[in-house]
C-alpha cells in the first residue's frame, strides 16, 4: 500500500513575506522551533503517515535546504526503495524551464512520479507548520471515490481574503473557488495539501501545460478549470488539527513562542507522532546561578546567564550575564554579550549582539520603505551579524545578514533597514 | 593514519550498584545526553580512525543499541568501520567468554592479521577524556617506541580505573607495576598508566601468541609488564582531564557533575573536534512560568515546571511544578512530581519521585535509585 503513494514536497518558495530572512535560503529551510527547519513538519508527517517516496522540488536558494535534506537519514528516508529525492529544475531535450508555478513544477517531473508508478499522489507544500496523519485524508479521498481532494481548514470570514476558499455542497465536493475574496462565500480555506489520483492529475497537467495564458498555480488554474470543465469530482478534506502558515514574520514568531505557552497548540512531545530533523550535535543546555529562565524553550548547547523570558532559545545560544531576552526567537549559534536587552526580535543565526546592545526599543512606527514585512512592532536581525556594543535598535526594524560596525552610523531608530556593504 | 582502534568495553564496573547492574560500564549515561565509550569513541573519530573493534562481553544490550551501525562516530564503511568483538564459542575456544583483556584481544587476532593498519590503539570504554589522539600518534611514531603508555601524575581518587603506576626513566617505562594489593612506593612511581596504548600491530600480535597460550590472560599484567626490559615502552604524560567513571558511585556522580564547570565544558565540548552520541530528536527543552533553574544542565525532551539547583537532568526527564530537584543526577526518562524533593541522588533511567515525597542522600556517598524504581 504504502508504495503505491507518491508525496511531492513543494519547496521551492522564496516567502518574500519573511523580509531578510529569506535572503539567503529558501523558506522551508527557515528554522524553526528552537531546533527544526520548516519543511521537517512536512516530511515528518511523511514518514509517519508511512509515506516513504517523497521528492521535494526546490528551486530558489536550495544550498541550505539540500543540505539539511542530503539522503534523508534523520527522516528514515535513507531507503533502497523509495526515499527522498531532491528535484530541481532541469534542461532536458524537449524542455529546459524554471518551475512557473506549482503544477509546472510537477509537470516537469512527472517521469519521477511515473517510475513509481502510484496510484495516488499527495502534493503538499514545503512551507507550512503542521501535524497531520496523511491517511486520513487518502481515506477520505479513497472513500468519496474523488479524483483530487484538497484539505481544507474553517477559518473566520475576516481571515478569508488571505486564502483560496472553497465553496462545496452538502457532500463536501468542491463547486467553486474563490481566490483571496474580499466577500467569501465560504469558510474553508485551501492549505495547500492535495491529494490526487495519479492518472487524473497528470492529464490535469499535460493539458495545463498547454494552456497558454495558464499560470500553471494549483489553486489559480488547474483546480478551477477541473470544476469549471467538469473533468471529475474535487471533495475538500475538513482538517482540524494543527496548521500554520508562517509565510509572514508575525505568523512566523507568533507560532514559535506559541510553543512556549503551558499547554501548546503543537504538541512536539507526542512519541507516537515526532518531528525529525538533522540534529546538530550539541551538549545539553546549561543554565546558570544567575540565570533566570521562564516559559521558553531553551535548546541543547544553549549556554544562559541572563533572563529569558517567553522566548524561542535555538542550539549553540550563549545569552550574557545581565541580558534580557523577551518575547524573542534567537536562531542557532548566535552568541549574546552581558547586559544586552532584546524585546519582541527574530535574531537569525551565528550573529553576534555585543555588549549593551538594545535591540527592540520604543515605539512603533512603520517601517520606511517595506511596511508590508517589516511590522508588527518586530525588530529582525538578519544571520552572521555583528552588532557593536552599545548600540539600539528601534522597533520594525531590519538588521541584514552579514553586517558589521562600519554598517552602522550610531543608533538605528525604529522603522529603518541597515544592509551590510 | 593507519591506526586500528580497539576499544575494551566488556567491564563490569562492580562497584556502582544498581547502574552497572543493567548495563556494563561503557554503556554508562553521562552528562546528559551522552555514554561513557562516545569519548573513545570520539577521539578516535576526530583523529581519523576509521576501522574499531569494540571487545564487548558483560550485559552488552544498551551498549549495542547505542553504537548501532557505528554512524554517528562515521563507522558505518565499506572498507574498515565497526567491528563488534563478542564472546563466542567455537571447536577451539568450547568456553564462552575472555578470561581476561589479553585473550579478548586474542581470541579475536584474525583483527590484527587483516587490513593494513601498522598502528593499534588500544583504549577502554569507560574514560571520560578529550584530546587529539594524533599528537600521542605523532610522539609514538618519532621516538620510534614500541609501546607508548598514557600516564598521569596528580591524578584523582577518580582517575584510574585500576592502581597501575609506572616508574620511568627519561621517559622510558622501566619498571611498572599494577593491582590493588600491591606495595608501590609513590615516590619512585609517580605516574599512574591510564589505559590507553598506541603500539605496533605486528608486535601486538607476536607479544599475544607469546603470552596467551601460556596462560597469560592480562594485556598489562601478562603480556606487557613481563616483557618490559626487551622493548622500548615509553611513557606519553597526559594532563588534561581525565576520569574513570566506575571507580565508584561517587565518581560516577562527581564526574557528572563536573559538566556544570564551565572549563571542563570547555576542554571536552569546544576543543579537540566533537563528541558525538546517539541522537534521539526529541524536542527542545522547555522551562514552564513557574520553574526556577540554578547551574544545571538539561538535555533535550525535558520539562521543567518545579526548582532544579546543582543538577544535570537527562534526556525526556519531567520536573513538575512545586517539584524540587538538588545536587542530583536524573537519567532518561525520569519525572518528578509536584512538591516532591531530591537531593543527592542519582535516579537511574524511567524512575518516578512521586508526589510530596522527600528523599535525600548522602553527599559523599550518593544513593541511586534502581531503573524504573519509583520514591
Amino acid at each position: 500500500m504504502a508504495k503505491k503513494i507518491v508525496a511531492l514536497v513543494l519547496a521551492g518558495g522564496q516567502g518574500t513575506r519573511l523580509g531578510l530572512l529569506t535572503d539567503e535560503l529558501a523558506k522551508p529551510a527557515v528554522p524553526f522551533g528552537g531546533k527544526y527547519r520548516i519543511i521537517d513538519f512536512a516530511l515528518s508527517n511523511c514518514v509517519n503517515s508511512g509515506i516513504y517516496a517523497v521528492g521535494v522540488l526546490t528551486q530558489y536558494r536550495p544550498h541550505a535546504l539540500s543540505r539539511h535534506i542530503g539522503i534523508g537519514r534523520p527522516w528514515d528516508l535513507d531507503r533502497k526503495d523509495g526515499g527522498v529525492v531532491v528535484l530541481p529544475p532541469f534542461i532536458a531535450m524537449d524542455n529546459s524551464n524554471w518551475y512557473k508555478g506549482t503544477a509546472n513544477a510537477v509537470y516537469q517531473n512527472i517521469d519521477f512520479v511515473d517510475s513509481y508508478d502510484p496510484e495516488v499522489v499527495v502534493i503538499l507544500s514545503g512551507d507550512h507548520i503542521y501535524s497531520m496523519d496523511y491517511n486520513e485524508m487518502i481515506d477520505y479521498h479513497l472513500s468519496k471515490g474523488a479524483d483530487g481532494t484538497v484539505a481544507c481548514m474553517r477559518v473566520p470570514v475576516s481571515e478569508a481574503y488571505r486564502f483560496g476558499m472553497m465553496i462545496t455542497d452538502f457532500d463536501n465536493r468542491i463547486t467553486d473557488f474563490q481566490e483571496k475574496p474580499q466577500k467569501p462565500r465560504s469558510d474553508l480555506a485551501s492549505l495547500g495539501i492535495y491529494v490526487f489520483n495519479w492518472k487524473f492529475l497528470k492529464e490535469r497537467l499535460i493539458e495545463d501545460e498547454s494552456e497558454a495564458e495558464s499560470e500553471n498555480d494549483f489553486g489559480k488554474n488547474v483546480l478551477p478549470r477541473i470544476v469549471e470543465k467538469e473533468y471529475g469530482s474535487l471533495y475538500a478534506f475538513v482538517f482540524e488539527g494543527y496548521w500554520r502558515d508562517v509565510g509572514t514574520l508575525e505568523s512566523l514568531w507568533e507560532s514559535n513562542i506559541e510553543l512556549t505557552r503551558p499547554i501548546p497548540p503543537l504538541n512536539l512531545h507526542d512519541p507516537s507522532w515526532r518531528f525529525y530533523t538533522q540534529t546538530e550535535e550539541y551538549l545539553p543546555a546549561y543554565v546558570g546561578t544567575s540565570s533566570h529562565v521562564r516559559n521558553s524553550l531553551i535548546n541543547e548547547g544553549a549556554e544562559i546567564y541572563g533572563r529569558v523570558e517567553s522566548s524561542v532559545v535555538f542550539q549553540g545560544v550563549h545569552i550574557g550575564e545581565g541580558s534580557v531576552v523577551r518575547n524573542s526567537v534567537i536562531m542557532t549559534n548566535t552568541k549574546i554579550g552581558r547586559n544586552v536587552t532584546i524585546d519582541r526580535a527574530i535574531v537569525g543565526e551565528n550573529s553576534f549582539i555585543s555588549d549593551d546592545c538594545v535591540v527592540g526599543y520604543g515605539e512603533e512606527v512603520p517601517h520606511e520603505s517595506q511596511p508590508h514585512i517589516y511590522n508588527s512592532g518586530l525588530t529582525v536581525v538578519g544571520s552572521d551579524a555583528v552588532l557593536p556594543s552599545g548600540i539600539k535598535i528601534g522597533r520594525n526594524s531590519a538588521i541584514g545578514n552579514f553586517v558589521r560596525e562600519r554598517d552602522f552610523s550610531g543608533d538605528v531608530p525604529g522603522g529603518k533597514t541597515v544592509l551590510s556593504h | 593514519m593507519k591506526v586500528l582502534g580497539i576499544i575494551l568495553a566488556g567491564g563490569r564496573g562492580e562497584y556502582l550498584g544498581p547502574l552497572t547492574q543493567v548495563r556494563t560500564s561503557a554503556a554508562l549515561p553521562v552528562f546528559g545526553k551522552y555514554r561513557s565509550i562516545d569519548f573513545t569513541l570520539s577521539n578516535m573519530m576526530n583523529a581519523g580512525i576509521s576501522k574499531v573493534g569494540i571487545i564487548t562481553q558483560y550485559s552488552p544490550r544498551s551498549l549495542m543499541d547505542h553504537i548501532g551501525s557505528g554512524k554517528e562516530w562515521d563507522l558505518d564503511r565499506k572498507q574498515g568501520g565497526l567491528f563488534i568483538l563478542q564472546p563466542y564459542y567455537s571447536p577451539y575456544n568450547p568456553s564462552i567468554g575472555y578470561k581476561g583483556t589479553a585473550d579478548a584481544i586474542f581470541q579475536n587476532i584474525n583483527i590484527l592479521r587483516r587490513g593494513n593498519e601498522d598502528y593499534v590503539l588500544i583504549g577502554s570504554g569507560d574514560h571520560i577524556f578529550k584530546t587529539d589522539l594524533t599528537q600521542i600518534f605523532k610522539y609514538h611514531v618519532d621516538t620510534g617506541s614500541d609501546i607508548t603508555v598514557l600516564t598521569g601524575s596528580n591524578m584523582s581518587e577518580c582517575t584510574s580505573g585500576s592502581s597501575s603506576y609506572v616508574k620511568c626513566s627519561q621517559g622510558r617505562i622501566i619498571d611498572w607495576r599494577e593491582g590493588e594489593d600491591e606495595e608501590v612506593d609513590r615516590s619512585e612511581f609517580n605516574h599512574s598508566a591510564l589505559g590507553l596504548y598506541f603500539m605496533n600491530k605486528f608486535l601486538l600480535r607476536e607479544l599475544l601468541y607469546s603470552t596467551v597460550p601460556n596462560g597469560q590472560n592480562e594485556l598489562v599484567k601478562g603480556v606487557m609488564i613481563p616483557n618490559l626490559s626487551s622493548m622500548n615502552v615509553r611513557e606519553y604524560q597526559y594532563n588534561g582531564y581525565w576520569r574513570d567513571i566506575k571507580r565508584s558511585k561517587y565518581c560516577y556522580y562527581k564526574t557528572n557533575m563536573d559538566i556544570l564547570n564551565p572549563d571542563i565544558r570547555r576542554e571536552l565540548f569546544y576543543e579537540n573536534g566533537r563528541v558525538s552520541t546517539k541522537l534521539k530528536d526529541l524536542p527542545p527543552p522547555k522551562i514552564t512560568g513557574t520553574a526556577y533553574i540554578s547551574d544545571s544542565v538539561i538535555a533535550d525532551g525535558c520539562v521543567i515546571g518545579g526548582k532544579l539547583q546543582g543538577s544535570v537532568l537527562f534526556r525526556d526527564t519531567k520536573v513538575m511544578a512545586g517539584a524540587n530537584v538538588k545536587n542530583s543526577v536524573l537519567l532518561e526518562g525520569c519525572m518528578v512530581e509536584e512538591g516532591a524533593y531530591i537531593e543527592n541522588v542519582i535516579l537511574d533511567k524511567y524512575c518516578i519521585v512521586r508526589s510530596g515525597r522527600s528523599f535525600v542522600g548522602e553527599s559523599a556517598e550518593p544513593t541511586v535509585i534502581e531503573k524504573h524504581g519509583v520514591i
